[in-house]
């Protein structure tokens, strides 16, 4: 069984549909990547994971299947069992997600205190230990800064201890390193990496970089527009990305082999926009796609299985590329 | 440790700044009674019925006030250095002691309001924030937008009508029990009693100030990302909002807080009138009448000094919220 | 003219065209009222002040004759005497006509007052935000020592200085209220002074004067317009404060002096008491609504 699997899930704010009809699934110790433009749906996705969705979004359909319960029906109380024990998060902007008047220690402290019967001592303890694990310097006497004593990328490590402090089976971590420099960005990653091996958790990677993805994700899904449009293998999905979005996401990157993992690859050079799908019939990318066909202005495409793991939301494509396999084979 | 060292570079920085506006208001103040039309001798004069242009020059001559303004001025500066405000021709007292005898009952009226406005403002502004756009919301709203509109005095003068005048239940004249010589729990009990009117009245305006303040910063940091972050982490929602909202919801009430001092203290003026309340602002209002400047004078001067002395204690509170402040 | 300020006299012109096809195209204009009428606060409170406003404007024609003339028997309750529906004072003053009559010495004050400390709040306010430096820290320090002088003290001192006139008193109220309209134009014109449309205009050369009045100000005003409101509300309830304290036109009728005449019969007449301050909250809650709705029509933001 899956760890945690996100079934139909569509979320609605008031004026437009943000993810629709979303499903995949992670499984315990991997890194799945969630990857697509700003404004996609990633982030809404994520939220609705642990149900912190701002007030006015509205979750029209979908379950969220953690070891097989549905978080959807969980009470409010049941719910802040899950969050920061079982699933936590790590946002994008370190400067804005730590609260600027409580010290860190009292931050970190506080997670475990609500998870763990221990003493204030206990924790006070325990908080040291983690911020020596997320290679902090001077834990003991780091504990007692505030976050505005802390460089940007020290506070993602806080950030990282709070979310590891108890133990999660999954870590969400939304854009960690977007707000980073690029050596930063690199160590950061590590760490994640790093922990999720000793901690034997899954990460879900919300990024735009494909460098990132390449480098650290086992399994990528590609959204657009609210939609899933591709799922597979890191492997395979390199080697050959199947849907038209997912190659201009690539060709967009300078070069895949070089030394570019954190080159900020921009997805918007693909022409046209998202905002362009507005109000269309149909494939929500067909504005912008090299390949479109009449049909694919009728319905928009749901994910066809091509081989193991690995779906695309293109018919077009995938005849294409069986046609191609067809003919060389 | 930190802490002792913020505050203190914090006291320091205050008290440098608080230096040039205590002369600047000691120049402004004195210039602007120099602007009054009439002075103590002519009171005395018309009062006592002899009004000889000698007996004029030779009250004025004894005052002081035949002196060129500059030379008043320097004369009062050298006296305010050996903390001297001055004679009260009229009342025929120094006029240190006479504020000192109505300071303590200006401090405690003014600190019991403050008080209750920012305890009920944020319990309000709180309630209003946490149900934002829902009835509690919406009723308690035009409760406070009533209370923002009405007159304190006047609010005041309501609550005479109902507590001491329908109810019996509060008095609504002076400080104490006149003649009355209590001691101990009955003693506090009946200063207690005296308080609460006049404080409502005074407090009235600001703990609707301070509600809508409360209400909009407390909506204003549901939007940060540090909320999401605590969320995240399983904590109760109302924990969530003791710990992590109210404080940084705090930072900019405390900041109006102090900028609304000077309000509050002129407001003492009609409150401590209407209830009778032996404090500054109705020896201020009695000296205005009587024409008595030195006696004004050090009132608005030292109504000026409590406000900058409040002002650092508030600078302080704010240095204990907000870490950022004072740090090097 | 260089090139380089012939081009940025051509943005100029672009944006002030802009601006003005802004303001001329009808629809534009049609949402902007649109979204005033559409605000229910706004409306509430237009509609409680125009009567306030008809009743100050109309006193003469409503009530004529001195309302501080005795013309009933002493100390009538509401509803006693059909003549009098408000009742009499202990002088037998109709309240009614006291009432009405109140609404054009509050009004008045409250609007000389408000435009009083407007102007001089914007002077200051302009000249330390727009040259900053030492001319800002000097003026700063002014607003400071008004700011920390107690206000209403202050307003009591000035009212003192010259005679209880009406001038008197909304020239003190002016005075004793200009630091925070001054303290809001700073801010406003710090963070104008840097735009790209200054920028253009200064380096054409156009006086500093010019570049206040014509490029920053107009851009400046919509939290302006909002404190103004508040500015007539804030002084409204000044001016009630003084007249309750005698500090006030002895051949006027205020509100806060109906105030003060009815305390002496506070345990029997409250009415007399209690009716000003009721049409003193209301005409201050109405501006209070006013600036409320102003604040949600010009500085839009997204609250749940």
């Amino acid at each position: 069984m899956s760890l945690l699997a996100v079934e139909n899930l569509t979320v609605a704010f008031p004026g437009h549909v943000a993810v629709r009809e979303v499903s995949f699934a992670i499984e315990p110790g991997e890194t799945l990547a969630l990857v697509g433009e700003s404004g996609c749906g990633k982030s809404v996705t994520a939220f609705s994971m642990m149900r912190l969705l701002p007030p006015n979004a509205r979750v029209v359909t979908g379950r969220i299947l953690l070891d097989g319960a549905d978080l959807m029906a969980a009470s409010p109380a049941e719910m802040r069992e899950v969050r920061g024990k079982k699933i936590s998060l790590i946002q994008q902007e370190p400067m804005t997600s730590l609260n600027p008047v409580l010290s860190i220690g009292t931050q970190i402290g506080e997670v475990i205190r609500r998870h763990e019967k221990v003493s204030r001592r206990t924790a006070r303890a325990r908080c040291i230990e983690l911020l020596d694990l997320v290679s902090i310097p001077d834990a003991h006497r780091r504990i007692d800064d505030y976050p505005h004593n802390l460089s940007g990328g020290m506070r993602q490590r806080v950030m990282i201890a709070m979310a590891v402090a108890c133990g999660p089976k999954l870590l969400i971590a939304d854009e960690p390193t977007t707000a980073l420099d690029v050596t930063t960005q690199a160590q950061v990653l590590d760490l994640l990496d790093d922990l999720r091996r000793r901690l034997s958790m899954a990460v879900l990677l919300i990024t735009h970089d494909l460098g990132v993805v390449a480098q650290w994700a086992d399994r990528i899904n590609v959204m657009y527009a609210g939609r899933i449009v591709e799922q597979a293998a890191i492997r395979p999905f390199f080697a050959q990305p199947m849907h038209p979005y997912s190659r201009g996401l690539l060709g967009a990157r300078v070069d895949v082999d070089a030394d570019e993992h954190y080159s900020a690859s921009r997805l918007s050079e693909i022409p046209g926009s998202v905002g362009s799908a507005a109000g269309e019939a149909g494939c929500p990318f067909a504005p912008r796609c090299p390949m479109v066909e009449t049909s694919c202005r009728v319905v928009p495409p749901s994910l066809l299985a091509f081989e193991a793991g690995r779906r695309v939301a293109c018919p077009v494509s995938l005849q294409a590329v069986t046609l191609e396999a067809a003919r060389h084979g | 440790m930190r802490m002792g060292r913020r505050i203190a570079a914090t006291l320091k920085r205050t008290a440098i700044h608080a230096l040039p506006t205590v002369l600047g208001i000691i120049v402004l103040d004195f210039l602007l009674l120099q602007l009054m039309p009439g002075d103590a001798a002519d009171v005395i004069a018309s009062e006592s019925g002899v009004a000889t242009a000698e007996t004029m020059a030779a009250l004025r001559q004894r005052f002081g006030l035949d002196q060129p303004v500059l030379t008043q001025l320097v004369n009062f500066l050298s006296h305010l250095a050996q903390f001297d405000l001055g004679f009260s021709p009229r009342y025929n007292m120094s006029v240190l002691d006479m504020i000192m005898t109505r300071l303590p009952g200006t401090v405690l009226l003014m600190v019991t309001a403050l008080s209750l406005a920012l305890v009920l403002g944020i319990v309000v502004g709180s309630v209003m924030a946490a149900w934002a756009g829902r009835w509690p919301d919406r009723a308690l709203s035009v409760v406070v937008l009533l209370f923002y509109s009405m007159p304190g005095f006047w609010v005041g003068l309501m609550a005479i009508v109902l507590f001491s005048v329908k109810l019996g239940w509060l008095p609504s004249d002076g400080s104490m029990t006149v003649g009355a010589s209590l001691t101990g729990w009955a003693f506090v009990a009946d200063r207690a009693k005296h308080l609460i009117l006049p404080a409502l009245a005074l407090a009235s305006f600001f703990i609707a100030v301070y509600a809508r303040l409360v209400r909009a910063s407390m909506l204003e940091v549901q939007r940060q990302d540090f909320m999401r972050t605590a969320q995240a982490k399983g904590l109760h929602p109302f924990f969530i909002q003791l710990r992590h909202a109210l404080r940084n919801a705090l930072i900019p009430v405390t900041t109006v807080a102090g900028m609304h001092l000077g309000n509050l203290l002129g407001g003492a003026v009609v409150v401590e009138t209407l209830f009778g309340w032996p404090g500054m602002g109705r020896l201020a209002l009695e000296a205005v009448l009587a024409r008595d400047f030195s006696v004004l004078l050090g009132v608005l001067l030292l109504s000026s000094l409590l406000v900058i002395i409040a002002n650092v204690l508030i600078d302080l509170l704010h240095a204990w919220l907000d870490p950022r402040i004072g740090a090097a | 003219m260089s090139v380089q300020a012939e081009k940025l006299a051509d943005k100029l012109a672009d944006a002030k065209l802009a601006d003005v096809g802004n303001r001329a195209a009808a629809p534009r204009k049609g949402r902007r009222l649109r979204a005033f009428l559409r605000n229910p606060t706004f409306v509430a409170g237009v509609i409680i002040l125009s009567f306030f406003v008809l009743l100050a404007l109309f006193a003469d024609v409503l009530f004529p004759g001195d309302p501080l003339d005795m013309v009933g028997p002493p100390v009538l309750w509401p509803g006693e005497n059909a003549e009098f529906p408000l009742g009499t004072d202990s002088l037998g003053r109709d309240v009614l006509a006291g009432l009405v009559h109140g609404a054009r010495a509050s009004l008045l004050v409250g609007l000389s007052a408000a435009a009083i400390g407007l102007a001089i709040g914007m002077v200051v306010g302009a000249a330390a935000g727009f040259f900053g430096g030492w001319i800002d820290t000097l003026l700063m320090r002014v607003v400071e020592l008004f700011q920390t002088t107690p206000t209403f003290l202050l307003v009591v001192v000035i009212v003192a200085i010259g005679e209880p006139t009406m001038q008197t008193i909304a020239l003190a109220i002016g005075i004793a209220s200009w630091p925070t309209v001054a303290r809001l134009v700073r801010a406003q014109f710090r963070s104008l002074r840097e735009a790209d449309f200054v920028m253009a205009a200064r380096s054409l050369g156009y006086s500093n004067l010019r570049i206040i009045a014509q490029e920053i100000l107009p851009n400046a005003l919509p939290p302006v317009i909002v404190a103004a409101s508040v500015m007539i509300a804030n002084a409204i309830l000044t001016e009630a404060g003084l007249s309750f304290l005698n500090m006030r036109d002895p051949n006027l009728v205020s509100w806060g002096g109906m105030i003060g005449a009815g305390r002496d019969l506070l345990r029997t007449a409250w009415f007399l008491t209690a009716l000003p301050g009721v049409a003193i909250a209301a005409a201050v809650l109405s501006l209070n609504l006013v600036g409320d709705g102003l604040n949600e029509i010009l500085n839009p933001r997204s609250e749940p």
